[in-house]
């Protein structure tokens, strides 16, 4: 019943926000932060339920949807481990982005729509946390989608906005093609779209593994898609369009973190199937290496956090793929409060000097106070220092990839945590330090916006010591027990721990020799590497020039003649043709003679007694 | 001794007639004393029934038949003399303007 | 005696029948076809219905034959002309007509007439006025309400429908 409730109380927020209070500015941000708060409320007794009793069983509701034979859909909820973490972080986290909203939003028109969209949001990523069956979750899957579009393109008036909307969404398409199709697939082979039904179908084997395989890679592409990975990677740093408060909600915290939930909820696909699980890892790792990269060389300070976050979602892809289930969703978890807190951060900072080029920034940390250390708070858990959030993450995915031999992938790991940490540190000594090259005054954010950063930076702060591998009970056997996907424990590796430290403190110390003076561009900028990472390694350009203009233009072309020369030949003027004779010849039927017709009446008569009663 | 199969076939001879009359004849009076006819033979099987089954179903329903049979000549008779006045004819050959 | 009875009704009405749909004349059709309904009526008495009897009588030969020589007379039709009377599509419609005939009847020959037989004995189905009414006013109350109204409704359509305008 709560499960119910908290799903639908923010679509009730949208539909009244959209028809009721839509001309109440102020009333329309105060029932959708209330909608939000109350669902955080609402969700606490799960928590409290699971924290009792790690072993819980998972609660499932649902009742039939479409009930035919062969065809079994249901709507329902699901509360295991896994969506009531998730629940928590997303009501958690959504609810100080949507009271920060207030004050960052303050003054834009439509304000109204903002805070209904971002309840719609809500209401469409609950539905995801909450599905108990395949095709529920595609249904918010794409409803999260279409809130994204929505905000992306919050100010449409801006060409580039609309622009990164429409990107965002079609590129997510093409994922969820993939996903759809991976339904299918599963659901020839198992006959269900029930997670719990078919994790028993998996577990009793008899699936042979080749469907097994398809199908986890079918579904990956909808997380491919939905978590931005290489290479539908190109829609993220775009969707930086829209306003920073939904930056930090949709595209750092929650609905990226969507395909990496996807993942973790069809873990048991995937540990059936160890040839998916690599091509997953080898995804994510790439992903995350060529991110890291190429945050190094941006100069928005919004599109350096979202070039970090898609690093970060590489990473926990990563986690997924060599085994770590557990430890891709603490990861999550961790992320979930940094970079939300990074982007309001980066948000306040953009309110106070209306801009976002870092390069017009610096030695504003006198001025910004609150804002510089929540922000730096973030860079440090971000980076992996010990013993903020990020560090404790960090190190058990590290540990999973040393541990399980993907020796690679390790490596992989490892010079991230090192480019991380130099592009943050990069990013702190350029905004906050150094040579002022801003114009105006700038002034602290008022207390609604500094409020929920100070929240976020202390989760961003401790949040990792619920996953300190030596307590116990501690974050992992909450969440690995009842899912039998993700190793439940790791150990502590002083090896790994100690070369990720040492990395990460290399990185910060090479960010501090080339970025703390007084700089005024960037001194990397000569650099060939450089260029190719500012460039974003040409991969808009090649979409464009190549798939969108050679490929898809080539296919479109092929499309033109054989529709020109056969479908409207054939088809269309076929059946026009067909329908003008099959009329000729009917309409001397048609004689309006009252006669004709009672005879082919009572010849209808003869023909049906003769069949019916006599034969 | 007379039995069911006597009065149904002459029920049948009698609805042929009936039939042949409304498929042959122009004239649409005809053609409605033709129905008369299908009218009587249906209503003299039914009556046999119920005589030969000894129940009286099938006589209430010829009750039913006739009244619905003499509401039909009424209005169907009304009907072909506002015809009538409209158009001066019988035939209903020339009565076909319903296709277009 | 009674097969005599059945042979000279049903002889006589089948050709009055046959009378109604050939003869041209249209006065002389509806003669005809009262001569059958009577038929009827006295087949009727066969079949041991004195009620149906009457009902056919009063009915049929009464209002109804009544209604068609009104109509005749009013449309003032004489003899149709010659050759008109036989529609063009005659032969196939035979061949229907005997169509019918011939798998109604086969029907028929083959059928075999196994219901149930009613609760109702010889001697109650002779005075069967009496169980008549009685069924008409309870069993079958509401059909007997409906029809009345469809008679009403007939009645009421059939004089609007003749009735000139005033201009």
């Amino acid at each position: 019943m709560v499960s119910w409730l908290i799903l639908f109380i923010p679509l009730i927020a949208a539909v009244l926000i959209t028809f009721v209070t839509r001309k109440q500015k102020d009333l329309s941000s105060y029932v959708s932060i209330g909608a939000v708060v109350l669902c955080f409320i609402l969700s606490i007794d799960p928590i409290l339920t699971l924290l009792k009793d790690p072993h819980m069983k998972p609660v499932e509701q649902g009742f039939s949807w479409i009930n035919i034979p062969g065809l079994h859909v249901e709507i329902g909820t699901l509360l295991d481990p896994l969506s009531i973490l998730m629940l928590f972080v997303v009501t958690f986290v959504g609810s100080l982005i949507h009271i920060y909203s207030r004050g960052y939003m303050h003054g834009e028109h439509g304000y109204s729509r903002f805070f209904a969209c971002m309840s719609l949001f809500i209401f469409s990523m609950l539905g995801i946390v909450l599905a108990n069956n395949f095709i529920q979750i595609y249904i918010f899957w794409e409803l999260v989608g279409l809130s994204s579009y929505l905000l992306i393109g919050y100010y449409f008036e801006k060409p580039s906005a609309s622009d990164a909307a429409k990107k965002a969404f079609l590129v997510n398409r093409v994922g969820d093609f993939g996903f759809i199709l991976g339904i299918f697939v599963l659901f020839q082979a198992t006959g269900t779209f029930n997670f719990i039904e078919i994790n028993h179908i998996l577990e009793k084997g008899g699936i042979p593994e080749s469907t097994i395989y398809i199908a986890a890679l079918l579904i990956f592409c909808g997380a491919i898609g939905k978590s931005a990975q290489f290479p539908l990677h190109v829609w993220l740093p775009d969707a930086m369009e829209g306003p920073t408060p939904v930056s930090a909600l949709i595209h750092a915290a929650t609905m990226v973190a969507a395909g990496v939930y996807l993942l973790a909820r069809t873990s048991l696909l995937y540990h059936f199937s160890p040839d998916a699980m690599e091509v997953v890892a080898y995804i994510g790792g790439f992903t995350a290496l060529l991110a890291a990269v190429i945050a190094v060389a941006q100069n928005d300070i919004k599109r350096v956090i979202a070039y970090s976050t898609l690093s970060s979602l590489g990473y926990m892809v990563m986690a997924m793929g060599v085994g770590g289930m557990t430890a891709g969703m603490f990861y999550l978890t961790t992320h979930a409060f940094f970079k939300a807190l990074l982007f309001l951060a980066a948000g306040s900072v953009i309110h106070a000097l209306h801009t976002q080029d870092i390069w017009e920034m610096g030695d504003v940390f006198k001025k910004l106070k609150t804002t510089g250390t929540t922000f730096i708070l973030g860079s440090l858990a971000m980076a992996g220092v010990f013993p903020f959030s990020g560090f404790w993450s960090k190190d058990e995915i590290l540990t999973i990839a040393f541990t399980s031999h993907h020796y690679f992938l390790f490596t992989i790991g490892i010079l991230v945590a090192f480019v991380s940490a130099f592009f943050m540190t990069r990013l702190v000594f350029v905004t906050f330090f150094g040579k002022g090259r801003y114009h105006g005054h700038p002034h602290e954010s008022p207390s609604v916006m500094t409020v929920p950063l100070v929240i976020l930076a202390f989760f961003a702060v401790v949040a990792g010591f619920a996953g300190m591998p030596w307590i116990e009970p501690n974050f992992g056997s909450y969440i690995a027990g009842p899912l039998h996907g993700g190793h439940g424990e790791h150990g502590f590796n002083l090896f790994v721990a100690g070369l990720s430290t040492a990395v990460v403190i290399a990185g910060i110390a090479l960010g501090y020799i080339v970025y703390c003076k007084e700089l005024k561009s960037d001194p990397l900028a000569k650099n060939v590497l450089y260029n190719l990472a500012h460039n974003k390694f040409y991969f808009d350009e090649f979409y464009d020039n190549i798939i969108v203009a050679k490929v898809y233009n080539g296919i479109g072309r092929i499309c033109n003649f054989a529709e020109v020369n056969f479908i409207i030949i054939f088809f269309v003027n076929g059946f026009a043709y067909l329908t003008r004779e099959t009329g000729k010849v009917l309409r001397l039927t048609t004689t309006g003679k009252l006669q004709h017709y009672a005879l082919v009446m009572v010849a209808g008569v003869v023909v049906l007694v003769l069949f019916f009663g006599v034969l | 001794m007379i039995t069911l199969s006597h009065y149904l076939i002459l029920s049948l001879i009698l609805f042929s007639i009936g039939i042949a009359g409304v498929l042959l004849r122009r004239n649409i009076i005809i053609v409605l004393m033709s129905l008369e006819l299908m009218f009587n033979s249906i209503n003299i099987s039914l009556a046999a029934f119920s005589h030969f089954l000894q129940s009286m179903t099938g006589r209430i329903f010829v009750v039913f038949t006739i009244t619905v049979a003499a509401a039909e000549v009424a209005v169907g008779l009304a009907i072909l003399v506002a015809v009538y006045r409209q158009r001066k004819t019988v035939y209903i050959e020339e009565l076909d303007e319903m296709k277009h | 005696m009674e097969l005599i009875f059945f042979y000279i009704f049903a002889i006589v009405a089948l050709a009055s029948a046959i009378a109604v749909i050939s003869i041209r004349n249209p006065v002389h059709s509806a003669i005809f076809l009262m001569v059958c309904f009577l038929q009827v009526a006295a087949l009727f008495v066969l079949l041991r219905s004195p009620f149906l009897a009457a009902v056919q009588i009063f009915v049929y030969v009464g209002a109804v034959m009544v209604l068609f020589l009104f109509a005749v007379l009013i449309l003032d039709l004489g003899r149709e002309r010659f050759g008109e009377y036989l529609h063009h599509q005659s032969p196939i419609a035979i061949i229907v007509v005997v169509g019918l005939i011939f798998v109604i009847g086969l029907g028929l020959a083959r059928g075999k007439l196994d219901a149930p037989l009613g609760k109702y004995t010889e001697a109650e189905l002779v005075k069967n006025i009496e169980v008549t009414g009685e069924l008409l006013y309870t069993k079958y109350v509401f059909p007997f309400e409906v029809i009345s109204l469809l008679l009403l409704v007939a009645m009421v359509g059939a004089i609007v429908l003749v009735m000139k305008e005033r201009k």
